[in-house]
Order: structure tokens, then C-alpha cells, then sequence
């Protein structure tokens, strides 16, 4: 759990000087070309889920036909499922982060953006961009290190219950959006007296509240219109939500836990300068290769690395800053993780797996 | 009662409909199809263009459906992206409230550092959607008993002015009404042409134009003794005057001396941007809802300056990656640390852990 390169601090900050030069430059470069493309992605989303809640009605009258049937609310769920997707990940996750606040554009805000899901966003806001994004990777402080169920790193000390892990892991892909709702509830915090209960009742009842609109719509609203054939609505907006699930919690499982990530301890980071952050973010995150329309779909997650460097820039110019991140990362000798979606995820997976088991930390230095 | 009930049911399908679109409102579904339409916001479409000359241009816009008409002489908030980023500023309606076609115009003069003024008189074209909200002002004509009004304009400034003139004609209640205008030059005066048909038609409307390049003399500037010969009945008639800050002080001085402040209306030009000052570095900061009022320099950043001050500011990483510290600035300008660029937009919302004052700020916090 050390820095696998050593760089003395004038080296770092001559690092940290040249990322910050590709934000300043990409933001000075901001304008009408990035507007447009946030309008569009929010129409084509809205016109996507729209478009999929008909698609799933239009099955209905194709009932008897089986095949046919299956084929069209098949179709439907799926469309509304990419329609999710889409507004939590390239535009809800992106404008909560304050991406698009440059535009000074009331109706595409992070103070006021809600999304399509049931973690309420103001939760959100302190759990991810405060929490996580602040403390990247720091055992003991970033509570997205194995969501405070899993043991993804072999420092994380084993119990009987991490023999569960593969099947808590399974659940928590189907209802990532849940673990999500109730991530900025602090248990740990409370035993520790950090909190109190009533703090954290507060915070449930927010969820308790953004959780009951999301299901009448999903799970009330929508398949009354279907009438007698309400199951069938309710079905297809199960697996739409659940499409969504998997997928949020396999880019964003990608983002940190691949084999070659690097953790670190609180005394890594307790005289920590910009610069040094930045470090961490580097070594903290890894990034999904893939086509133009996989980074759209992933939110452009798949570039964490140049989210954690500049959480704030608006994500579709994370491929540019991609490039010259990487190009001067190999210039410092920075290790750079970057692998296909098969290699992150599938040595995630073997971790969550071979970390159920005691031990653990030889094999994986032995790896990496 | 039939209507009551009828809007209740109503409004009680469009809740369970805005719960089927929950997180977002079924406006935001129907403004991608019909801009005008939206109730969550406002949005106005630009009918017409007319140049009126001398860098002046009248635009014809069709508010939204939620738009609730203005009275005469009040103003609307108008903003448009330029360059990706939101600009409003405010402008008088120079249309009167009863246009038949329910369309409201404003008439904008391009100005050199007016970003949203130089788009809206050279770039915007009909067709396009700008935003807007609903129409403000307190510079209006009395409800109920007619008065006889003294009209002082200048420049751009008699927008406001001419919305009333428009409504008394179309309304047929032109008072007995004096109106002073001040032009640069005869050619370059707003609405010349229409107002002067106005005055051929309506005995009871005077129209005075002076001319201040033109040798008008004595009289091109306003004064006392000019107002005394151009209208010498003005101390009994109700003035409402609109034009630069330079000409409102003298008229205010003028109407104060003759202890007629309480029958003189004023409107000035809206929204004065701080000045944006490389060397400027610090300045007084005002924390407009704790009631606080420091002073601050150029490397500190004001979340600091604020928790310095005894003001609890919600924050979050203090280094500029989570928007938890965001506000909003009234006013004023500050300098991103990081960068070194000055923000001067009214309205703008500010992350005040990397933004230190660059002059005198003034902050919703
Ligand atoms: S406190 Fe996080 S951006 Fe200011």
C-alpha cells in the first residue's frame, strides 16, 4: 500500500502542473460545440424512454402471438433500460457533478437536478462527490471501497461473513440502486458516535420519500394504464431497472477495484498537496476501453482515471483529456490502468471471489 | 360550481401525471416537441427582427403559454446561450399589453461591452427560442384615476414609455400627455416616425424631440430652466422619466428642488455589470442573507473568508471538485484561483472554496 513510483515532490508537482494545464485548456475551450451536445443527449434520452414505455404498451395487443410478443416488450424494456441508463449516467451522475454548471443554465444545474433513481441527489452529492471523490481509495474513508459489504482489498481484515461475498455481490449488481439509497447512511458513524441515529433517520426518510415516487411510477402508475395486463408493465419496468442495475454497477465496479488499482492508507495521504492528490486519482482509478457509443453508455466512466482528475468537466471531453492524461502519465512513468471491459471486470470478479477466502494479499502483490 | 371543480379534476390528472414523469415533469417531455408549451420553464420564440437603426433592433417575441401579460412600462427578463453560457438581462417591453396577436416586443440597443444586448441586436434570428419570466416593474401608470403624465425619455430609455403611449391609443385614452425625448439626432431617434403619426392624431399628446448633437443649444441637456420652456405646466402633471443615470440625477434634482419627488417615476437602465479588473485584487463582501459585510483580499477564498467571518457555509472537499459549496453571486466579481479568471455575471452560482474576491462581491449567502 505504497506509491509504486517514487517521485520526488518537485517531479509531482511538475506532473500535477501539466494535468492541471489540460483542464485549463479544455475548459477555456468550452462553449456552444459541449451545449449542444448535453441538449441532445437529454432529448434523445427523454425521446428513448418514451419511446420505450410505448414500445412495451404496443406488445400488449401481440399477446397471443408468443414469440412476436416477447420480441416487442422485449424490445420496449430494453429501449427504457438504455433510456435509465442514459439519465443516470452520462447526464444525472455528469450534471450532479457540476459538469454542466458553467453553462449558468437553471434547468441543467447540479444544485437542482434530480434523477431517475431512488438515491435522492442531495445524498448523492455528499457520499459520492464529497466522500468518495475526496478520499479516492483511502482505507478507512472512501466507503466506496468495497461498498462496506465486500473485502475487495487483502488489508481489509477477513470475518466468516466475507465466505458470502459472491452471492452479497450478485444481489448488489440487481439492486445497485438500492445499495446506492442507503450508502450515505453512516452505521459505521453511528457505532463510532461520528453520528447519531436521528442524522441518519433524517437521511432514510429522504430516501424513504424519493423511493415511494420512483416505485408508483415504475411499479403502479404505468402498468395501471396496461389494465388487466398491469404484470406484464410491471415486468418489463422490473427488468428496465434492473438492465440499469447491472450496468451502473459494472462501470462503476470497473472504476476501482481491477487488479493493479492501488489503495492507500491515511498516513499515504495526511500531508497530501494538489499534486499528490492528483497522484492518488491516477493510481486510484481505472479506466474501460471501448467504442464512442460504450463511453456514452458507461457515462464516460470508462474514463475514470480523467473523472477523478477533473470531476467537474463536462464528460464528453474525457476522451480529449484522455489522451494527453495517458501521454503524460507515460512521461512521468505513471502507471496508467486501462484495460478492455472483460479485463477489469474479470479480475474484479476473481478479487470479489478469492477475497471470500482468508488471505489473499501474497497472490494478488504476486499479480500485480 | 362547474369551473372550480372541473380545474380541480384537472389538476389532479396533471398530478398523477407528473408523478408517471417523476423525477421530471411532464413539461420537460413536452418542451422537446413544443418549446412554447413548457410550464417549467418560460421560453419565448423571436418572431420578427426590425432594425430600427444606429445599432437599435426591435424583436418580436411569443411568450410561452404560462406568460402572463405585462402592464404597460414594465420590464421581462430575457436570457439566451451565447458561447454555451446563459446570459439574462433585463428589458422593457416596448409593446403595449393589448396586441391582438399576444406577442410582446422588446427594443434593444447594442452596446459595446453588453454581451447579451451586442446577440440579441446582431445574431438572434426568427425562429430561435430565447428564455424568459415573467414581466416585472413598478414603473406602470396609476390604476383608476387618469392623471396628466410628463413623459422624459432618452435614448433607448423610452421603451417603457412608448408600451403606454401604444396602449392610450389602442385603448383610446390618450390623456392630456407631454412627452420630452432625447435623441442624439433626429435620424437616430426610436419611433420618431410612429410617434410623431401618434401626436398628428391625439391633439392631447405632445411630442417634443430634442436633439442633443444638433444645436439645441441651452436646451439639449435636461435642466430646470429647459423644462420650465419646453413644458411650463410640469408642476402639475405626474412625469415618469427612463434614460441614463446621468439624465435620471438631474431630473430627480430637478423635481426634489420643486418638492415634487413623490409625482416623479423612475426607471433607470438595468442590471450594471462590476467591473471586470485584472489588478483587482480583494474587496468588501457583503453576506447578504447572514447580514455580514467584510472585507476580504485577493488569495483568500471566500469560503474561508465567510468561516472567518462566523458564517457556518455548507462545504464539502474545500478544493473545488464537489459543488457542495456552491452560492450564488448577487453581484460583484471574483477570481477562480485556480485559474486566474474573473466572473462577473449576476446570478452566476460560485464555488467559494476556489473563488477569492476580485472587487466588491455581494453573496446569497
Ligand atoms: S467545497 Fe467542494 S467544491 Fe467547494
Amino acid at each position: 500500500m505504497t506509491f509504486p513510483i517514487v517521485m520526488n515532490p518537485e517531479t509531482r508537482d511538475r506532473f500535477g502542473a501539466e494535468i492541471d494545464a489540460v483542464q485549463r485548456d479544455i475548459n477555456a475551450s468550452l462553449g456552444d460545440r459541449d451545449r449542444r451536445y448535453i441538449k441532445r443527449m437529454i432529448a434523445i434520452q427523454r425521446g428513448l424512454a418514451v419511446a420505450g414505455r410505448l414500445t412495451i404498451y404496443a406488445s400488449l395487443p401481440l399477446l397471443p402471438t408468443g414469440l412476436p410478443f416477447l420480441a416487442v416488450i422485449g424490445l420496449g424494456s430494453f429501449t427504457l433500460g438504455i433510456a435509465k441508463i442514459l439519465e443516470n449516467m452520462e447526464i444525472g451522475h455528469n450534471i450532479i457533478h457540476g459538469q454542466w454548471d458553467w453553462m449558468n443554465d437553471p434547468s441543467i444545474n447540479s444544485s437542482t437536478w434530480e434523477w431517475d433513481n431512488v438515491c435522492p441527489a442531495d445524498q448523492w452529492k455528499h457520499s459520492h462527490n464529497v466522500v468518495h471523490h475526496t478520499w479516492t481509495n483511502v482505507m478507512g474513508r472512501d466507503r466506496d471501497v468495497g461498498y462496506e459489504i465486500l473485502r475487495v482489498n487483502p488489508t481489509q481484515p477477513w470475518h466468516p461473513a466475507a465466505l458470502g461475498q459472491p452471492v452479497y455481490n450478485a444481489l448488489l449488481a440487481l439492486l445497485f440502486q438500492w445499495g446506492v439509497a442507503v450508502h450515505d447512511i453512516d452505521i459505521g458513524g453511528m457505532k463510532s458516535g461520528k453520528t447519531t441515529w436521528e442524522q441518519e433517520r433524517v437521511k432514510l426518510r429522504g430516501v424513504a420519500r424519493k423511493a415511494a415516487k420512483q416505485l408508483t411510477k415504475d411499479y403502479v402508475l404505468w402498468p395501471l394504464l396496461a389494465g388487466p395486463f398491469f404484470l406484464y408493465v410491471i415486468g418489463a419496468n422490473a427488468f428496465a431497472n434492473m438492465m440499469r442495475n447491472v450496468w451502473s454497477y459494472m462501470i462503476i465496479f470497473c472504476g476501482h477495484f481491477p487488479d493493479g488499482v492501488h489503495h492507500f492508507t491515511e498516513a499515504d495521504v495526511a500531508e497530501e498537496t494538489r499534486s499528490g492528490w492528483q497522484l492518488r486519482q491516477t493510481l486510484g482509478s481505472c479506466n474501460i476501453e471501448g467504442g464512442a457509443l460504450f463511453h456514452v453508455l458507461s457515462g464516460n466512466l470508462s474514463h475514470q482515471i480523467e473523472h477523478h482528475l477533473f470531476p467537474d468537466m463536462p464528460s464528453n471531453r474525457y476522451p480529449e483529456a484522455a489522451r494527453r492524461v495517458r501521454a503524460i502519465c507515460a512521461r512521468y512513468g505513471v502507471p496508467y490502468n486501462s484495460g478492455s471491459l472483460t479485463r477489469q471486470f474479470g479480475t474484479t470478479l476473481r478479487t470479489i471471489f478469492r477475497l471470500a477466502l482468508p488471505g489473499g494479499g501474497g497472490e494478488r502483490l504476486a499479480r500485480a | 360550481m362547474a369551473v372550480p371543480q372541473s380545474r380541480s379534476v384537472w389538476s389532479r390528472i396533471l398530478d398523477v401525471a407528473s408523478l408517471a414523469a417523476t423525477p421530471l415533469a411532464p413539461s420537460h417531455y413536452l418542451e422537446l416537441v413544443s418549446p412554447l408549451r413548457a410550464t417549467h420553464t418560460l421560453n419565448a420564440r423571436v418572431e420578427a427582427v426590425h432594425d430600427e437603426g444606429d445599432g437599435t433592433r426591435t424583436l418580436t417575441l411569443r411568450p410561452g403559454r404560462g406568460f402572463r401579460s405585462h402592464r404597460a412600462g414594465q420590464y421581462v427578463r430575457v436570457g439566451a446561450a451565447i458561447n454555451g453560457r446563459v446570459v439574462t438581462r433585463t428589458f422593457s417591453i416596448s409593446s403595449s399589453p393589448d396586441r391582438r396577436d399576444g406577442c410582446i416586443a422588446i427594443t434593444v440597443k447594442a452596446t459595446p461591452d453588453g454581451k447579451l444586448s451586442r446577440f440579441l441586436v446582431h445574431d438572434v434570428r426568427p425562429g430561435a427560442y430565447l428564455t424568459i419570466a415573467q414581466a416585472q416593474g413598478s414603473f406602470v401608470q396609476p390604476e383608476g384615476a387618469p392623471v396628466r403624465p410628463l413623459f422624459v425619455t432618452a435614448g433607448s430609455g423610452i421603451t417603457p414609455v412608448m408600451s403606454m403611449i401604444r396602449t392610450f391609443v389602442a385603448r383610446g385614452t390618450m390623456p392630456d400627455a407631454v412627452h420630452v425625448h432625447y435623441a442624439r439626432t433626429g435620424e437616430t431617434a426610436l419611433f420618431a416616425t410612429e410617434l410623431a403619426s401618434v401626436a398628428a392624431a391625439h391633439p392631447r399628446y405632445r411630442y417634443v424631440l430634442v436633439t442633443t448633437r444638433e444645436g439645441h443649444g441651452a436646451r439639449a441637456r435636461f435642466d430646470r430652466a429647459a423644462l420650465d420652456a419646453l413644458v411650463p405646466d410640469w408642476q402639475s402633471r405626474e412625469a415618469w422619466a427612463c434614460g441614463p443615470q446621468g439624465m435620471l440625477d438631474a431630473v430627480e434634482a430637478c423635481f426634489a428642488a420643486a418638492g415634487r419627488a413623490q409625482h416623479l417615476h423612475l426607471e433607470a437602465f438595468h442590471a450594471k455589470l462590476a467591473p471586470r479588473d485584472a489588478k483587482a485584487t480583494g474587496g468588501r463582501v457583503r453576506f447578504g442573507l447572514s447580514r455580514a459585510d467584510v472585507e476580504a483580499n485577493g488569495q483568500t477564498s471566500l469560503l474561508e473568508v465567510a468561516e472567518a467571518a462566523g458564517i457556518q457555509a455548507a462545504h464539502g472537499c474545500r478544493m473545488g471538485i464537489c459543488h457542495s459549496c456552491d452560492v450564488t453571486m448577487v453581484s460583484g466579481c471574483v477570481r477562480d484561483l485556480r485559474t486566474g479568471a474573473e466572473v462577473n455575471e449576476p446570478g452566476i452560482r460560485v464555488q467559494i472554496c476556489v473563488h477569492a474576491a476580485a472587487g466588491n462581491v455581494d453573496l446569497a449567502l
